[in-house]
Formats: structure tokens, sequence, C-alpha cells
């Protein structure tokens, strides 16, 4: 039986706006668009109130909890703009076989709807969505081929693992609980991913949780602060951006 | 199992307030040495007809650090032990994938069991928990380690389901505790980079086993037995926070992009199955 994949790039304008989601903690999401909190004065950072926005003409994630939630935005829209283009790449069914192929199917499907549930997500609690929601980025991934097996599983591999670092380096910035379940919930499929992404360029091995991230001592995988990811992301990000309220 | 790999064990007050800093916590992890001590663990089948509950049962830990900490000790003493012994039962194909495959494993279980005891200060410490006696066969039920002769190849399946239902539960196990540890920093993350770890075993296990390393609606997989379906409940959801995870590829998708926590009561009813 044929099972035929539609492949298409889901883009985020194709879908509802902003919907009243996460009154995980009783945040009664304003309706009127009002913002909440005091003006963002530049000239006066400590009185800042690290919501996402632009500040100094540039993007800023923001801090707190909805600035860790514009991170993980920020890194999903990475990796599902990488996929889309790995499952749409001209040579895609050559490059590939049927295994790779599902696994890297399934990848883009998994990527997309990260993005697309943290965009509802903070859409849903940001006091101000049209000034405070990260915008769609752009990215350019430079001379790399997609229809190269070796360098699209080895970008799938970085973006897979750095994704894993990250989440484990985000956990501790939250403070609502209901948020650090859902990143906990996400970052165990990225996991999953990175594990079958590298048995995939090396089956007969340990590569899967191989010792160059997961500790020989303690057996504790790797780990990083979002100024140690974002230089690493950020290779790829054109769209210029900061985040100068997240360690 | 290693469900609950978190929370590294630190002596310092401060670090399980939050207030010491990350290397002065793991520094302390630098001097452990790997524990190559390998207990001999009798293994016998415990001939039972089929009983839910021993007096060796664990009970639910408490909502806290410290509990978090217990619970993931005691479902680490689980996969070590099952781990050392499928590696020494000889039902492990040689030579290749994998032997590889669950000897990187083991060697997981094992450093993760020396670190929470480590965390929880010692084997003389008030808050440790000791191993409990594990029947792998579960009363007979299996045979993992072709210890009645059923063969190295049927022995060998039933090791690759036990493993992939100990690995899943594992990822699951650590969401249920996670909330717990929101006041020790540390040990969330060090819980998170135990439980990411956790999941990138599940993956290949599964993937070992002709299925894919992500879990699709409530399906155990095939060759699963219907004993191990409880691990698996729950992971159909394609609701988070509100957003329908389905609309956009449908529900196999939706189901596969989130994983679902197992709550203390749950992850302990699993342990269970295999304490005598």
């Amino acid at each position: 039986m044929k099972n035929e994949v539609k492949i298409h790039e889901v883009s985020s304008s194709t879908l509802k706006g902003r919907r009243e989601f996460l009154k995980i903690s009783g945040l009664v999401v304003a309706s009127t668009g009002l913002i909440m909190m005091g003006c963002n004065d530049d000239d006066n950072p400590t009185a800042d109130d690290k919501f996402p926005g632009i500040r100094n003409g540039k993007f800023d994630l923001g801090g707190n909890d909805l600035g860790v939630l514009s991170y993980a935005y920020a890194l999903e829209q990475l990796e599902a703009d990488f996929y889309t283009k790995v499952v749409n790449a001209s040579n895609f069914t050559a490059t590939f076989n049927a295994t790779e192929r599902q696994v890297l199917t399934d990848l883009y499907y998994h990527e997309v709807i990260h993005r697309e549930f943290f965009k509802t997500a903070l859409t849903g609690a940001l006091p101000n969505p049209s000034v405070q929601l990260l915008p769609n980025l752009a990215f350019n991934y430079g001379s790399l081929n997609f229809n190269s097996r070796n360098e699209v599983l080895a970008t799938a591999k970085a973006l897979e693992d750095t994704g894993v670092a990250a989440y484990n380096g985000a956990g501790r910035l939250l403070s609502n609980p209901d948020y650090l379940l859902l990143a906990g919930k996400i970052v165990s499929v990225e996991a999953r991913h990175a594990s079958a992404i590298r048995s995939l360029i090396n089956p007969n091995s340990a590569d899967f949780a191989g010792d160059d991230v997961v500790n020989t001592t303690t057996g504790l995988d790797v780990v990083k602060t979002p100024s140690q990811v974002l230089p690493i992301a950020g290779g790829f990000i054109t769209t210029p951006f900061t985040a100068q309220f997240l360690p | 199992m290693n469900i609950l790999k978190f929370l590294e064990p630190f002596t310092n007050e401060n670090l399980m307030n939050g207030k010491g800093s990350r290397r002065d916590s793991f520094n302390l992890f630098g001097h452990l040495g790997k524990n190559a001590a390998l207990a001999a663990v009798p293994f016998g089948l415990a001939g039972l007809t089929s009983s839910n509950a021993f007096a060796a049962d664990i009970s639910p830990t408490p909502a806290t650090p410290i509990g978090a900490l217990q619970l993931a000790l005691t479902l680490e003493y689980l996969e070590k032990e099952f781990y050392i012994m499928g590696l020494a039962s000889g039902v492990i194909p040689t030579a290749g994938r994998e032997e590889k495959v669950f000897m990187q494993i083991s060697a997981h279980e094992t450093d993760h069991v020396t670190f929470l005891i480590a965390g929880l200060g010692g084997s003389g410490s008030a808050n440790f928990v000791a191993k409990p006696t594990f029947d792998f066969t579960v009363g007979g039920t299996f045979d993992p380690f072709n210890a009645t002769g059923i063969g190295k190849t049927a022995a060998y399946a039933q090791f690759l389901a036990l493993a992939q239902a100990f690995e899943d539960t594992g990822v699951r196990a650590y969401k249920g505790q996670a909330s717990y540890l929101i006041s020790t920093p540390d040990l969330l993350t060090a819980a998170l980079q135990i439980h990411s770890v956790e999941a990138r075993h599940a993956s290949e296990v599964r993937r070992l086993r002709g299925l894919k390393g992500w879990i699709t609606g409530n399906e155990r997989g095939a060759g699963m037995p219907a004993a191990t379906q409880p691990v698996y409940d729950g992971e159909q959801v394609t609701t988070q926070a509100g957003f329908n995870t389905a609309a956009l590829f449908g529900a196999s998708a939706g189901s596969e992009s989130f994983d679902e926590p197992l709550t203390t009561a749950e992850t302990v009813t699993i342990a269970n199955l295999f304490i005598v």
C-alpha cells in the first residue's frame, strides 16, 4: 500500500491567528491587545518589562518564561525550516532509502508541529502578540547540499543534539511548572530524533548515545545555556535578533 | 529501567537549595570513580503464581526532590541489573550493533546508579534507598535471559521487549517527577540531562526492534506483550495546552511529537511488577 506523503511547506501564515491559549497558570489573556505592562524604556534597562519585542531596532527574545518560550520557538522555526527543505529537495527519494525517508519525514512533521505549537502558545500568552511574537525568521544554509545524504544527516545531527542541549539548559529558567512539563514533553522527542539520526549515520556503534554527548562518568547528556546555543543556531538564521535577557 | 535519572545527589545543602554553583556540583562528581563492583545477584525464577503484591514492593515516594531522586534510584537499580544480567546471559548477539548498543546503555545505567547514590548522600545517608530484589521473569512469565532454556533467540526477543518497556517508562516517569524539582534547579538540570539519555536509549531499542524511535498513539508496538500496555496508555493525546497537534499531519504525527508523563503512582505500579 503506497503511503503517500503530502509534502507541503506549512507556513505560519496559513494557520489561524490568536487563540485563547495557555490559561494554564490562570493568566487571563487580554483580548484587546493592550500592553499590560509598562512601556519598554530602552534608556532605562532596569525598568524593562522583559517581554519579547523590538529593542533598538532588533527583535529581542525577552526574558523569564516568555523569553524561554520565544527561544524555543526560534529553535523550532529553524528545525522546521531545515526539514521542510530536506523532504522537498529535488532528489529526496533517491538520496535516502525508505527507512531514512520515513525518519526524515517524521522529523519534518514533528518539528513543524512543535513550531506551530509554540507560535500558538505564545500568541495566547503574550499580552500583545502583534509586537511581542517572534516574527518568522529567515534562514540561509549556505552551500549545504540538500541532495547530499551525508551533509543532510550531519546537519540534522547537529540540530537535534543542539536542541537537546538547549532544552536541557532551559528547564531551570522556567518558573511555571506547566511550561516545564511542556518543554519536558518535547525534549525527549528531540533526543529520540537525535538518537535515530546518529544511528542512521553509524548504525553499528554506540553513537546513538555516544561518548561525545553523554558524559562517560556521570551518564548525563549535553546541556547548554541560550548564549551557548544561539551562536551555533544563529549561523543559519539571517534575521538579526538578540537575547539580552537570557543567560 | 532508567526512568528517572535526574537529580544529581548533592550533599552540599546549598546545592539542594539551588544556591550552590554548578561547577562545585560537578566537581563533586568528578571525584566519583566508576563503581565497578558488580553485586552477585542470585538469579532464579520466582516460581510464584502471579501475585501483584509483595512485601518488598516499593511505596510511592513523596513529591519532593529527595522523593523524586529515591524513585529515580530505584528505577536505575532495576535497569542497571537488567542490563548486566542481559550482557552476562549470552542472549545478546555479539560482535555487532546489538552488543555495542547494550554495552553503552548498561554503562550509562551503572553510572546513573552511582550518581544518584552519591546525590542522596551515600549509602549511609538517611535518604539512601537500597536496591530491591528484582525478578525480570515476572513470576515465570518471561525468560529474557534464557534461564529456562527457551533458546537464545526467543529469550533475546523478550529481553528486547522488556528493554523497550523499561526505557519508554523511564522517559515518561521522569516527566511526572520534574515539577518536584523546580525548587532545586541544579538537580532539575541533572534530571533533564539523564532523562534525555533515556530517550536516546528508548529510540535505539525501539529501532532495533523494527519500530519507530517514537511512540505512535498508545501503540506498544509489534511483539510487545500485553502486560506492557500500561507503559503506553496515555501517549495517544493530541491536545497540548489547547493546541491540536493532529491538525497538521494527523493523529499519528501529533501524538508522536510529544511524550507524556507518568505519575508517581503509575511509575511505582510498573516498577513493582518486577520487584519481589
